[in-house]
């Protein structure tokens, strides 16, 4: 069980990477399946379609195109880095992103179910009550909404924990700063003897997955009493 | 306060043109299911946009302004409590916004709610939820009250129950209610004003005895339905078990009057059980018998008639065979005898309210 230096440092890494890209992720998330579940608009569809395309496109492509546009010569790339001085090519904030990318879809389809299951009438009770819409929003259809959002963070964390293909794509494999804990097992297995370091790796990658389902299915439904009131 | 409403609106066949004005006391929206009651409380209350609408209360503009700027206090059909919170917190919510809560007390003790605070919605019966609904909309501060159908998803013993608080918030409240109902039961015990729709359009309206004594009214009523509400106060009570109650054309005696000696009620009288004859009628079992005069004769679709009775100033119905109008010779101004059943007169029809 015990990791070594690199080891250690790629497990860091990956939960530092998981952690930034969820929280980063979430309100975003929050908002988007909220317009796609309770609002009509013109090109709708095509955001619909826009959200879900990580899903589906090889994650090589989304990370070829991350570096496209988010690279050192990427028009997005080179906007962040004269504006706020933040690079994210080969840097763990570009690990961060890629995974944001790759989980967000998971996200927003939970949440967005989540937001479908909230009757409306409820929220219209709160309008006649004075709420203005902002304040319906955070004081009734959060709260009944939480389990999703949970649900849909959890999902987005084990999404942005495995994560390979594109963060292998945009950032490379850097021990230190973008070698996550797929990286690193993929680079153990590449070399002779590694092996039993990347078995080490597995397992912590299993415990972690595991413990993010239990935990999430665990506030799921603390929440969801909550709600029902009983 | 008086509340001026203009709407039009169409979706799909239906097309809904109104205008009317309701003043303070309850205002029915009685009509069948689809006749575009619901329609109507939304467009005031906002949570629908109709394709016109000049919707003002004492002059303020309404229909332009947001839901949550308008101020209406809207009890559901089916209550619509928050389920996540308290009932405690269902209450706080609206007076976050209405700063009504100086009037807390005052409202959790008229509604008797005070022992539900802690509960959750879930854990509610229907007639305790209508009881949270009520006071959540009351402490919103309103400007008027829409009701819609507050009481249709509740069974008889419930009904029951709440009907007694909304006698009291008729009175304390102050604002304009509108109230939907397809239940002529309630309207006629609530309601001061009455307005009947039909396919989308005001078919008849006007203060409450009038209308349900109108012959027009008794197609839209449903002739089991139709009956006029007579204006009565209780002389005493028998050891029988009878009630002496004085209306305006002398006195009855019915079964099951719960309110004290003195009180003024309501009275429904069934059109269908209200018998005509041509002379005081000698040996009947029937005790209460009114001399009445025909005002007007309306014949319906079917063989049945409706005879508009003016009864000392009140207005009676009654509900008879075209037959029997052709043999007896039934005419417009005629004096004859009103026979009303101690038994005709529905229990729940019989209010504790002034008026």
């Amino acid at each position: 069980m015990m990791l070594d230096e690199a080891g250690w440092t790629a497990l860091r890494l990956s939960l530092l990477v998981g952690v930034t890209a969820t929280l980063l992720a979430l309100p975003l998330a929050i908002w988007i399946a909220w317009l796609l579940a309770r609002r009509d608009f013109w090109g709708k569809s095509v955001l619909n379609a826009l959200v879900h395309l990580p899903l589906v496109l090889p994650p090589v492509v989304t990370g070829y195109l991350l570096l496209l546009s988010f690279g050192r010569n990427g028009p997005a790339g080179r906007f962040l880095e004269e504006t706020f001085g933040l690079v994210l090519a080969f840097r763990w904030t570009g690990a961060a992103l890629a995974a944001m990318v790759m989980g967000f879809p998971l996200m927003v389809r939970a949440i967005r179910l989540a937001i479908e299951a909230v009757d409306p009438k409820i929220e219209d009770a709160a309008r006649t009550l004075g709420a203005p819409g902002w304040a319906v929003f955070g004081s009734i259809t959060l709260p009944l909404i939480l389990p999703g959002v949970l649900a849909g963070a959890v999902m987005g964390f084990a999404k942005a924990m495995g994560e390979f293909g594109a963060t292998i794509t945009f950032v490379a494999n850097i021990p230190g700063e973008t070698q996550t804990l797929p990286s690193a097992i993929y680079a153990l297995l590449q070399v002779p003897g590694g092996e039993d370091a990347a078995i080490r790796l597995v397992l912590w990658a299993c415990i972690i997955a595991l413990g993010a389902v239990v935990l999430s299915e665990w506030l799921a439904r603390r929440v969801a009493r909550r709600i029902a009131g009983t | 306060m008086t509340l001026s409403v203009a709407v039009r609106h169409r979706f799909g066949d239906f097309a809904l043109d109104v205008a009317f004005e309701a003043g303070p006391g309850v205002t029915a929206l009685f009509g069948r299911s689809g006749a575009g009651k619901t329609t109507i409380v939304n467009a005031v209350a906002g949570l629908l946009r109709p394709d016109h609408a000049h919707i003002t209360l004492d002059g303020l503009r309404f229909d332009t302004l947001p839901v949550h700027k308008r101020r209406v206090g809207y009890v559901f059909q089916d209550a619509r409590l928050f389920p996540h919170m308290t009932v405690a917190d269902n209450l706080d919510y609206a007076s976050r916004y209405g700063a009504r809560a100086s009037d807390r007390p005052r409202i959790i003790e008229m509604l008797g709610i005070g022992v539900l605070l802690d509960r959750r919605p879930a854990t509610l019966s229907g007639g305790e939820k209508q009881r949270v609904a009520l006071g959540r909309a009351l402490l919103s501060n309103p400007r008027l009250l829409l009701m819609d159908e507050p009481l249709a998803a509740l069974d008889g013993p419930r009904k029951a129950e709440i009907l007694p608080y909304l006698d009291r918030l008729k009175r304390e409240a102050g604002v304009p209610i509108l109230y939907v109902s397809h239940a002529v039961d309630e309207v006629a015990r609530l309601a001061d004003h009455m307005m009947l729709l039909a396919g989308g359009r005001v078919a008849r309206q006007g203060p409450i005895f009038d209308v349900m004594a109108d012959p027009a009214a008794v197609p839209l009523l449903g002739v089991r339905e139709a009956g006029a509400v007579l204006r009565a106060r209780v002389e005493a009570h028998g050891e029988d078990g009878l009630s002496t109650l004085q209306l305006a054309a002398g006195r009855v005696q019915l079964m099951g009057v719960q309110a004290p000696v003195g009180a003024a009620v309501r009275l429904r009288v069934l059109a269908q059980d209200v018998l005509l004859s041509l002379s005081r009628p000698e040996g009947l079992s029937a005790q209460n018998i009114l001399p009445v005069t025909i005002t007007a004769i309306r014949a319906g679709d079917g063989p049945g008639a409706a005879i508009a009775l003016d009864a000392g100033g009140d207005a009676l119905l009654a509900r008879i065979t075209a037959r029997a109008v052709q043999t007896m010779g039934l005419r417009e101004g005629q004096s004859v005898f009103a026979v009303i059943k101690a038994t005709s007169v529905a229990q729940s029809a019989i209010s504790g309210g002034a008026t």
